[in-house]
């Protein structure tokens, strides 16, 4: 079991990291031909910077489109957030006094995680427009995050499993020497479900994290009359 | 007139439509005929192997267009876009909400080009390439007029002009082009704008019109072509030379050049704005046509290049002329190259050059109609948004009665038309008529509250597209102006009064 689950993280690691990189570097070396920069388009590359801040931590294009979508989006986005950072304190040793601080946080995060995609879920199931775009695996998307989540809050609130050991799993298997893993169901299921969403994520619209920074309309800078932009053709 | 379809109802505060699949399924333009295919290099007709055609010209696109590979991946089906689409509310057709209209393309990239898409496409909605698939596309990638309204919401910014753009393209290169938009096309390069009006015929035009104005206006109004030596080459759509209420509007760049006493000259070589590359998608099409700029300013020795009232063309003048046919070292450092004409004017008022009798307009209440690609691709003045103060200054200084349209009918959020992107053509009227459901609406809005009697618009297409479809919503079409109408009717000539 342990080494069944340490062989499917390495794997998971291999491929999302992997896979990022290799679709990162086709954006990034797939020439923009012409300026695209969409209005309001920031006239300097810190500008540029800046909006791209608000987009990554505010959502501001979505919240002008759609308040309920911000607001469910959001929660989930942030409270991912928060908790990733509470699974901090399984690879650092001492626990970073920081990580140690946002604790209990962590928990809201989980729960702010289900609101969110509660309220994304039942938009896609309500609304006529968001139903008729959405295909299985938009719907598969946000059963594998509930899962992911819920199994983490079970976990925490239900069946209780052995920390200390997952700690020393944890980071047994940075130093490629994993420690026993305790093999409880909960446990496992919600491993399972985390280490396939890693394995998905660069052959699916996760990519869309990844895909914002390279996203022309909001990354360029609105200088085409002051300066020629003149790129190279592929 | 009787329409074969149904009237939108104006309703406010509008209403976003119940989906109805299919709604708009029938409406395609005319397909270009083997002739004006061929003119522009495109094979005449559907190609016996237009499937590996097809794919292989997506794949080029994919490999040339950062926009396009990260717009195709990036799609997580929010849902944010869905009802922003004018057209989408004008028809209720879903095909028109831009994440369907874009994952139309996406579909068949996911077959053919994603891991998800070869081994589980009823998983992730990916689609064979077939003919009926082609058939869709030419139908809704000619219901979108690429303004770029669902891009601004969008929180990827994916901007479904882009995507629309490489569906016209992937079809026009199997053989399914589209006539209006083609046609015109060869037209530029045959004989120099779109309306195919020759240089001997322009020359007539204006003088003609030189004549009028001066007599009306007790001043001597030129409107000098190819005129070597002037300062300032005017670049305009071909629609000013003659129609109405385009017209009206070069005779106010006229008069404003007239009074600040700035030389300047239209070009019979170069005599349109209008760059109809964007609307294919062909970078290749749109630099030839605007090379012609290019060799006109040159061949006259102007200092300046200054684009008229046209949206799209503006975009292209201000986003693209200096990757494509730049670098403008040879014009005036002094000023941005290009320049629109609002630039022009508002810089003028703005040093007090130039002096307005506003009386004149106090029959009237103006609003403006931000036009999509003025609005959400370029800007004027080098101040943030200053494509929508520049053309309210300007309305101000010559008007005493401005009021705006609802906030999320203008600025960037401005609504297109419903003619713009190459759709401004008669095989289309329904969904034109259509698609200018919302503009519709917030002009009803301001008539009924503030009794606006005008809407100024800085765009060809527009005061085109206007003039067709307002009498539909029963709107007299003489609502609609040329900016630089006002302008001009209310500016001062006589340099001695003032």
């Amino acid at each position: 079991m342990t080494n069944f689950f340490a062989a499917l993280f390495y794997l998971a690691a291999v491929v999302f990291i992997g896979g990022v990189a290799w679709r990162a570097r086709l954006y990034a070396r797939t020439p923009a031909p012409l300026k695209i920069p969409t209005t309001p388009a920031p006239f300097t590359r810190g500008g540029v910077a800046l909006r791209m801040l608000r987009e990554v931590v505010l959502f501001e294009s979505l919240f002008k489109a759609s308040r309920w979508t911000w607001l469910f989006g959001w929660l989930f986005h942030f409270g991912l957030l928060l908790v990733l950072l509470r699974h901090l304190r399984y690879v650092t040793d001492p626990v970073w006094g920081w990580v140690a601080w946002l604790q209990p946080a962590g928990v809201y995060g989980g729960f702010a995680m289900l609101i969110g995609l509660a309220g994304l879920w039942a938009r896609r199931l309500l609304v006529d427009r968001v139903r008729y775009i959405s295909s299985p695996s938009d719907h598969l998307h946000l059963a594998l995050l509930a899962a992911i989540a819920g199994s983490g809050l079970a976990v925490k609130y239900f069946w209780h499993t052995d920390i200390v050991a997952i700690k020393n799993f944890a980071r047994g298997w940075l130093a490629f020497a994993p420690a026993p893993l305790p093999a409880d169901p909960a446990l496992l299921a919600h491993l399972a479900a985390a280490a396939l969403l890693f394995l998905i994520f660069p052959i699916s619209k996760l990519m869309h994290a990844p895909g914002l920074f390279f996203s022309p309309t909001r990354n360029q800078v609105d200088d085409s009359r002051a300066r020629r932009h003149a790129p190279a053709v592929n | 007139m009787k329409p074969e379809f149904t009237i939108p109802v104006v309703i406010n505060p509008p209403q976003t439509p119940a989906v109805r699949a299919g709604a708009m399924a029938h409406s395609r333009p005319f397909v270009a005929k083997a002739e004006h295919q061929q003119a522009l290099g495109f094979p005449g007709e559907l190609v016996d192997d237009w499937h590996d055609k097809a794919l292989a010209k997506m794949k080029q696109l994919l490999d040339s267009s950062r926009a396009l590979q990260v717009f195709m991946d990036s799609c997580v089906k929010c849902g944010a876009c869905a009802d922003k689409c004018h057209y989408f509310l004008g028809t209720a057709d879903p095909n028109n909400m831009p994440v369907a209209r874009q994952d139309l393309l996406r579909a068949v990239y996911r077959r053919y080009f994603t891991f998800a898409g070869r081994w589980l496409p009823w998983l992730v909605g990916a689609v064979d390439l077939t003919e009926d698939v082609l058939r869709e596309w030419y139908a809704y990638y000619h219901q979108c007029s690429e303004c770029r309204r669902c891009s601004v919401y969008c929180p990827f910014g994916i901007d479904t002009a882009e995507v629309t753009m490489a569906g016209r393209e992937i079809l026009a290169s199997v053989g399914i082009g589209q006539k209006y938009s083609n046609e015109i096309i060869g037209k530029v390069h045959d004989i120099g704008n779109n309306l195919g009006l020759k240089p001997p015929a322009l020359a007539h035009t204006l003088e003609e019109l030189a004549e009028e104005v001066s007599e009306d206006a007790g001043a001597p109004v030129a409107f000098p072509l190819d005129e070597n030596g002037a300062e300032i080459l005017l670049v305009t759509p071909s629609a000013d030379f003659f129609a109405e209420p385009h017209v009206d509007g070069l005779i106010g760049y006229a008069k404003v050049f007239h009074r600040a006493g700035i030389s300047w000259t239209l070009s019979s070589h170069a005599s349109e704005a209008a760059n109809f590359g964007l609307f294919v998608g062909s970078h290749a099409h749109m630099k030839k046509v605007a090379e012609r700029v290019r060799e006109a300013a040159l061949e006259l020795g102007v200092k300046r290049i200054v684009v008229g009232e046209c949206g799209h063309a503006w975009r292209v003048a201000y986003s693209y002329w200096n990757t494509l046919i730049g670098p403008f070292d040879f014009l005036d450092p002094n000023y941005p190259a290009p320049q629109h004409i609002c630039e022009v004017t508002h810089d003028l008022i703005h040093r007090g050059a130039l002096s307005f009798d506003k009386s004149i307009h106090d029959d009237k209440v103006i609003t403006f109609h931000d036009s999509c690609n003025v609005a959400r691709a370029s800007n004027m003045g080098g101040v943030p948004g200053g494509q929508f103060i520049l053309p309210r200054d300007i309305i101000r200084a010559c008007c005493n009665h401005f009021v705006d349209m609802r906030d999320d009918a203008i600025g960037e959020a401005t609504y297109c038309c419903g003619g713009g992107g190459g759709l401004l053509t008669d095989d289309l009227v329904e969904l034109r008529v259509k698609g200018a459901l919302p503009r519709m609406q917030a002009l009803r809005e301001v008539i009924d509250e503030h009794g606006v009697t005008h809407m100024a618009a800085i765009c060809a297409i527009c005061k085109s597209q206007f003039g067709k479809v307002m009498p539909y919503y029963e709107f007299d079409m003489d609502m609609v102006v040329s900016l630089h109408q006002l302008v001009g009717d209310a500016l001062i000539l006589d340099r001695g009064a003032h």
